[in-house]
């Protein structure tokens, strides 16, 4: 096993200036330069602890992931940094996890917010 | 503690490390063990604690304590301090409310300065038809025009959605106040103020008419299509919650004649908007007694705690002494009061369980408690999803550079 997921340079380049996504012509996420395909540091605009804990808590979750962690750099500006690094023998990237954590994060709503609706009519139908 | 702690990392929790997972614990001085543990890889290789959506929604419990409109208490189990901590600060700062923004003064002869009287004017909550609150749409303020740096980033952003930041029917709400102080007459009121007052009578709700301004006296006036959604006979119009609230208070002559204008928005933008009284949650309190606490001392145990926590019970071994028993930890405000006492201290562990929040959403009048929490819900998943679904798009567009780190290191995945 020789080359243990260290990517030369010359790939590495497509991830040097910071990867954009646009919505609503501001910048919603980025990843910050310096990423590579299992550790990527990516930032989020107009989020703060409400999303990111949450988010950091899902993504943790997920075996495949070594450390998650996010902070906010300034709290005069509302930009949320989340770093990702998942284990190097495993196939999931730094954006897969990212992913899967916000695809469980509103499967976990839908379960509440089902659960919650079918206790509060509970709770009024023995009321009544 | 961790893994390597234990004698066998393949073994099962200890008791000690289960309670630990599950309780915060709560000592004289300290709290300990408050941050969560239940993350794949700290119990070691046999426990697993990926992220599994069927064993969340079979641990998953909502107990209702009491739901009344404005006002529900429930039991939130089995999810984690975030995603709890999540749902507070949404219910608090982002779910959209109407409330009086702009206030438009034609006349205001009254001793409460324009601005006061602003200012006491947006914080009345306001409430209506359920419907067309939900179709009203967002108003973009624009900066006030001696603010250069918003005012460029405006200009800047200014464009498609322009209709946004023009007041009309579909985005504004318009509320009127137009109350004028005067003398009591005979003639229109019945009584002779001004004789009433020679006399010696102090009271100004008898010398004056209209001398205390409410928030009843608030007009809505329906603008365009509003009056389909917000309309007398159902009683859906725009009003306040409280009639009566005292917005100002006058004497004869004076006037306030306002025209206000209400929009949506959010609590992080102003407390203003903010549906909730407040919205809060605590953790379920544990009191563990190790040792039996008997006779006179569980008297004092009781007494220790709020009313209705400690009941006292015949002793199993000793019928005529009774003993210390949890009754409902629900009551219990945490003083650790027992703690303070060298008869129990010992014989007495505090805790708090980690994953049971028990929460209190107090709406303002405008919506529905429950309806309240639903909507910080979907809030949260329309943020996830919207991070997501989009995050998604753009990957699926890079799925070449993607597929170029795959196809590298090809040989060294395992599976």
């Amino acid at each position: 096993m020789s080359n243990n997921g260290d990517t030369p340079m010359e790939e590495l380049e497509d991830y040097e200036k910071g990867e954009e996504l646009l919505l609503d012509g501001t910048k919603k996420l980025v990843i910050l330069p310096g990423a590579s395909s299992h550790a990527a540091s990516f930032q989020i605009e107009k989020e703060d602890h409400t999303l990111g804990n949450a988010l950091r808590y899902f993504v943790n979750k997920n075996s495949d992931v070594e450390f998650c962690g996010y902070t906010i750099p300034h709290p005069s500006e509302t930009k949320m940094n989340i770093r990702i690094q998942t284990w190097e023998d495993t196939k999931t990237t730094a954006v897969d996890a990212l992913r899967k954590g916000l695809i469980d994060m509103m499967e976990a709503c839908d379960v509440i917010s089902e659960k919650f609706t079918e206790a509060r009519d509970e709770f009024d139908a023995k009321q009544s | 503690m961790p893994a390597h702690e234990q004698s066998n990392p393949w073994a099962p929790l200890t008791p000690s490390q289960l309670e630990q997972r599950k309780i915060v614990s709560v000592n004289p001085e300290t709290v300990s063990h408050t941050a969560a543990t239940d993350i794949p890889g700290h119990w070691g290789p046999a426990q697993d604690d990926s992220w599994n959506l069927s064993r969340f929604r079979d641990n998953l419990k909502v107990d209702f304590h009491h739901n009344k409109p404005h006002d529900a208490a429930f039991s939130l189990i089995g999810v984690d301090a975030s995603v709890a901590n999540a749902f507070r600060r949404i219910l608090l700062a982002e779910i959209p409310t109407l409330a009086i923004e702009d206030v438009f003064v034609f006349d205001n002869t009254s001793i409460i300065q324009d601005e006061v009287l602003a200012h006491r004017l947006g914080l009345i909550p306001l409430t209506g038809g359920q419907e067309g609150l939900k179709w009203l749409k967002w108003f973009r303020k624009p900066p006030p025009k001696d603010d250069f740096a918003a005012q460029a980033t405006w200009d800047a952003e200014e464009g498609e959605d322009s209709a946004a930041s023009v007041p009309s029917d579909y985005n504004t709400i318009v509320l009127i106040l137009n109350v004028t102080c005067r003398w009591a007459t005979k003639a229109e009121d019945g009584r002779d103020g001004k004789a009433l007052a020679k006399d010696g009578e102090s009271d100004p709700n008898i010398r004056y008419v209209n001398s205390n301004v409410y928030a009843r006296d608030l007009v809505f006036e329906p603008q365009g299509q509003q009056g389909k959604y917000f309309n007398d006979d159902e009683d859906t119009q725009i009003r306040p919650v409280n009639p009566d609230i005292l917005v100002a208070k006058l004497r004869p002559g004076q006037r306030i004649h306002v025209r206000c204008h209400c929009i949506k928005g959010i609590g992080a933008d102003h407390a203003k908007f903010s549906p909730v009284a407040t919205a809060s949650y605590r953790l379920l309190p544990q009191i563990n007694i190790t040792q039996p606490i008997l006779g006179a001392d569980a008297k004092k145990f009781a007494r220790c705690f709020p009313k209705g926590v400690i009941g006292l019970e015949p002793s199993s071994d000793d019928s005529d002494e009774l003993q210390a028993v949890v009754k409902d930890p629900m009551k219990d405000t945490v003083s650790r009061e027992c703690l303070r006492h060298a008869e129990f201290k010992d014989k007495v562990k505090l805790g708090r369980v980690r994953d049971h929040f028990i929460f209190s959403v107090e709406s303002t009048g405008q919506f529905g408690s429950s309806e309240l929490t639903l909507d910080s819900v979907r809030l949260l998943r329309a943020k996830a999803e919207s991070d997501g679904v989009v995050g998604t798009n753009w990957v699926l567009s890079y799925e070449g550079i993607d597929q170029l780190y795959r196809g590298l290191a090809a040989g060294n995945w395992t599976s």
